[in-house]
């Protein structure tokens, strides 16, 4: 099958939060419009080599896609069309992200009339103090405005993003935030718990015994009432961070989780194309030079063994509410889950992890709880 | 060689030591040494020479002897042979110490400028003089800016009785004082008795497997003269081997005719197992015996006894081999299969002591690649039993039943702690929390203190040097000697672990100290075992009595969140990251238990640590 959904990266921010480790560059003094011919670049040799499917989704993520001006940011989106042959953006979904405060009026239009048609906003906290600890630039009411602001633009399909387990957050603190975006009548809400990745000032911070975090037991209690609240308010939970309104579940993030190919375009950005997952160099310096030399900027090609492409599509799929299909892996691989992960499966729903229901596999609520545990099962060797 | 001229050369040779505590800069001295007498190029110069091991480069410390044949051409222009023979510097290894200072006619102290004289060395400073060395003191780095020598002068003639004029102003770093130090070998340290024609006496103070040729058994000649061919015998062991090849290290193995009287070097003799030639031991013709075995020939017993387990049971034959391997090269390392319920298949292995203990380990895991789980370490008990019985008890969890035992004796040491004024309340106060008896307190000046203890062996085995450390920033230096067995008020705690009593984590302690350290080990327990997918109870308890318990929460939450970007590879990493970390796991009764948690029974916990 050929790739139909495409990540775009914007690999410059304003502001750098000290949780995130994704590659990322202080905006200032930055190549940016050489960046972005060299994406449009990468664009083109891309379909070359690998040539796309009928396109279903497009994700402009970062970093922070709207640090980039009006002119620049069209410029990209324009790329992304002409390169894989977008005809009706409407038909697709194409989302952008967002920076509560960054959005003004004038890009948020022309986003909408170049095609744009999903948000996804960086809210993570509606607490102004947690704004600050994390290193968000942003203040509550931005998300408002912003959000208004889009909805003017012609926006009709608003994801937030939210977090919890933050260095000491209360119940409390997340209760009313839930709270707050809930009143936004949003259509989207990814809720991700706070990881703390190396590289990152949380990192330095935890590592001097500076960050005090909530407890695991605090952690869960916020997720349990995350998912109690949403639901509530006719959301459902698709995925295990992934909660939409019926019929917004987002086309883009099931790519990942279908275990699907997809384009990753930008410095640093990840792809899985022709059976092979590409990493893309990071630095900009090193990006750019693969450009100018005529070559694919890929910092490392692995391709997927089929062993690795069953683990990945039940550790993956997993993530799902709708968990994996039996007889979907069964046409894809030629053999069946039972054969393949028989015992592990066996094992998992002893321990009332996974259930089986009509024909497919899924987490049971306690499996959501500990994923990473049944995921680990269905490593078959490393 | 006829015997007049071996005599004649024998006037010539210099064997000494050298003495110092642990960064003292013992290795840096024997370096500059070996510079000066040209025993190597300068492309073969490595810093520190005489450490072969990574490990011992690593850790700073000696632990297998080198002997090494140098030339010095002397300022009267004669020239001289010297046999420098290196000695380990920790207390574990006291007998290998005194076996090569016997092999010797002087010995460098070395005392830092800073520092002063620790316990280590002096202890070391006594076993020379019990070999009647004639001992020549160097002051080293003299060129630091904290660098006291005079105070440093004084101390070494108030303590060791040392004229301090005869001190040798030197830092082997800068190459200062080297040739003076040379020198007075030449003039003090005698010339080595002994007529090459006498019945062969060579002292073994050393050996070394080599996987070729056997062992390598490093010789110091007392009388006579042995040549290739010979029929030698060993006098303790009674085994009797054809000599191949003589020789001496310059520091290269280099082949001889012969070695004789006052000489130092190696003997090959297909000897297959390190227990035939043990260090102490001497040798002798088979033909033409010596009436007399050289005094001080001691077999070594071990102190320190722990199980060894492969934390993967496939690894258990890898583990019998290394455990052989090392064994070729190690006379004190004991070890016998074992079972344990919670651990299957290991070894129980004897140690000298802790460093010893903890060497062992380290070699297994490096050089043999097998990842291990170290029970606690424990000594030997002395259980009688009910029925009037003697067991030797040295796996805590073979303890007899509590109504079954009658009194149990456990080993003692006398302990010396050398320590600045300063501290000595919180050494003092160490030792009394470690069942210390007080016997003596000396002031070797105004400021320095020697504090001794009767204390258990079984409480120094684990963290008493770590916490004295801590508890006197570093200033207390430590030694210690068996004194014999007395019967304490032990009781064996054992642990349980979801219900399941587990044989690997029991311990034994002293009946009036039992509820804390219970306390102390299901806490430390509760910190160690990472939550498990149902709740676990941690019970610690004396018979059938449970003295203290503490639950591991069931875990609640684990699962990644985001997406990464599509960046799957990593969450495969994270996933295999967090499966291999459970490999390293013992499954014990169904819970997931870390390695570092069987040592921990004998932590203390944090509060209790100064």
């Amino acid at each position: 099958m050929k790739p139909r959904a495409i990540y775009v990266h914007v690999p410059f921010c304003e502001q750098i939060c000290h949780y995130c480790d994704f590659n990322k560059f202080f905006l200032k003094n930055q190549p940016v419009d050489e960046y972005l011919t060299d994406c449009d670049t990468e664009m083109k040799w891309t379909v070359e080599k690998f040539p796309n499917g009928p396109i279903k989704s497009v994700y402009v993520g970062g970093g922070t896609p709207t640090s980039l001006s009006t002119a620049q940011l069209r410029k990209l989106l324009r790329s992304i069309k002409h390169h894989f042959q977008i005809k009706d953006p409407e038909a697709i979904e194409f989302t952008v992200e967002v920076n509560p405060g960054s959005a003004d009026r004038e890009k948020l239009h022309m986003m909408r009339e170049e095609g744009a048609n999903r948000l996804s906003i960086g809210v993570q906290t509606f607490d102004a103090d947690l704004l600050q600890k994390i290193g968000r630039d942003h203040k509550p009411n931005d998300v408002l405005e912003t959000i208004d602001r889009s909805r003017e633009a012609g926006f009709d399909n608003i994801s937030i993003d939210l977090m919890f387990g933050l260095p000491g957050q209360t119940m409390e603190q997340f209760e009313d935030t839930i709270h707050k975006a809930l009143a936004l009548n949003i259509e989207h809400v990814s809720a991700y718990s706070l990881k703390v990745e190396a590289k990152t000032v949380f990192y330095q911070l935890a590592q001097k015994g500076k960050l005090p975090l909530p407890s695991e037991d605090a952690e869960a209690d916020m997720y349990e009432r995350l998912i109690e609240r949403l639901t509530e308010a006719g959301f459902s939970m698709y995925e295990i961070s992934n909660f939409a309104k019926p019929g917004m579940e987002s086309t883009h993030n099931l790519t990942y989780w279908e275990n699907e190919q997809y384009y990753g375009i930008g410095a640093g950005a990840h792809g899985y194309v022709g059976g092979v997952r590409t990493r893309n160099h990071g630095p900009l310096p090193k990006y750019m030079k693969a450009i100018e030399d005529g070559n694919l900027p890929y910092l490392e090609e692995h391709p997927v063994p089929v062993r690795e492409q069953m683990e990945e599509e039940m550790f993956m799929g997993l993530r799902k509410r709708a968990g994996v299909s039996m007889v979907a892996f069964e046409e894809k691989y030629g053999r069946s889950m039972s054969e393949v992960f028989g015992k592990t499966v066996e094992t998992l729903q002893e321990r009332e992890w996974v259930m089986i229901e009509d024909g497919r596999i899924k987490l049971t609520e306690r499996g959501r709880f500990l994923g990473n545990e049944v995921f680990e099962q269905f490593l078959l060797q490393s | 060689m006829n015997n007049e001229k071996r005599i004649q050369r024998r006037e010539k040779i210099r064997n000494f030591s050298i003495i110092a505590h642990i960064d003292h800069g013992k290795s840096t001295l024997a370096d500059r040494i070996l510079e000066k007498t040209s025993a190597l190029t300068q492309r073969e110069m490595k810093d520190q020479m005489l450490d072969a091991m990574d490990l011992e480069r690593e850790r700073g410390i000696t632990i297998k002897l080198n002997a090494v044949q140098l030339r010095y051409k002397a300022n009267d222009g004669e020239e001289y042979i010297f046999h420098l023979i290196d000695t380990p510097g920790h207390v574990d290894f006291t007998y290998e110490v005194s076996r090569s200072l016997a092999a010797c006619e002087g010995a460098l102290l070395i005392v830092d400028a800073a520092q002063g004289i620790e316990a280590q060395t002096l202890a070391n400073v006594y076993l020379a003089l019990d070999n009647d060395l004639e001992i020549i003191p160097v002051v080293n780095k003299i060129d630091l800016p904290s660098a006291e020598p005079d105070r440093v002068m004084q101390e070494v003639e108030d303590i060791i009785g040392l004229p301090k004029e005869d001190a040798i102003m030197a830092s082997a770093k800068n190459g200062i004082g080297i040739e003076e130090i040379l020198e007075s070998i030449v003039d003090k340290v005698p010339a080595p008795p002994g007529d090459p024609a006498a019945p062969l006496q060579a002292m073994i103070f050393d050996s070394l497997y080599d996987p070729y040729r056997g062992i390598i058994v490093y010789i110091r000649i007392v009388e006579g003269t042995v040549k290739p061919g010979d029929k030698i015998r060993m006098m303790a062991t009674e085994k009797e081997f054809e000599v191949q090849e003589l020789g001496v290290f310059t520091p290269k193995p280099t082949v001889q005719e012969e070695l004789t009287v006052g000489d130092v070097g190696y003997l090959v003799a297909s000897i297959k197992n390190v227990s035939d030639s043990r260090v102490g031991d001497t040798i002798t013709h088979a033909d033409r015996p010596a009436s007399d075995m050289l005094p001080g020939y001691r077999k070594l017993n071990p102190m320190v006894f722990c199980g060894l387990y492969p934390v993967d049971s496939n690894d258990y034959n890898d583990l019998r081999e290394a455990l052989e391997k090392l064994e070729l090269n190690d006379a004190a390392l004991q070890y016998e299969a074992e079972t344990s319920q919670a651990l299957g298949f290991g070894f129980r292995c004897g140690f000298l002591g802790l460093l010893h203990m903890e060497i062992i380990q380290e070699r297994i895991e490096r050089e043999f690649n097998i990842d291990l789980i170290t029970t606690a370490p424990s000594v030997i008990y002395k259980v009688h039993t009910t029925d009037g019985e003697l067991k030797q008890i040295d796996n805590p969890s073979k303890m007899p039943d509590a109504q079954k035992v009658d009194h149990v004796e456990e080993p003692y040491v006398k302990a010396e702690v050398m320590v600045p004024n300063d501290y000595v309340g919180s050494v003092m106060e160490l030792c009394q929390k470690k069942r210390g008896d007080y016997q003596d307190m000396k002031y070797l000046d105004e400021n320095r203190v020697v504090i001794t203890y009767e204390i258990p062996l079984s409480e120094i085995v684990y963290d008493f040097f770590d916490t004295l450390k801590s508890s006197t920033k570093g200033y207390a230096s430590f030694d210690y000697e068996l004194i014999g067995y007395k019967e304490s008020r032990l009781v064996k705690m054992d642990i349980l672990l979801n219900g399941e009593q587990i044989d690997a984590l029991s311990v034994i302690v002293h009946r009036d100290s039992a509820y804390q350290r219970g306390k102390s080990i299901v806490e430390k327990l509760k910190e160690l075992i990472p939550r498990q997918q149902f709740e676990v109870p941690i019970q610690a308890s004396i018979g059938q009595k449970i003295i203290a318990r503490s639950t591991i929460k069931a875990m609640r939450k684990n699962v990644l969140a985001k997406c990464y970007g599509g960046d799957i590879s990593r969450k495969r990493k994270l996933l295999e990251k967090q499966k291999e970390g459970k490999r390293r796991m013992k499954s014990v009764g169904n819970v997931e238990v870390p390695q570092e948690a069987f040592m921990s029974v004998l932590s203390m916990d944090d509060s209790d640590k100064k």
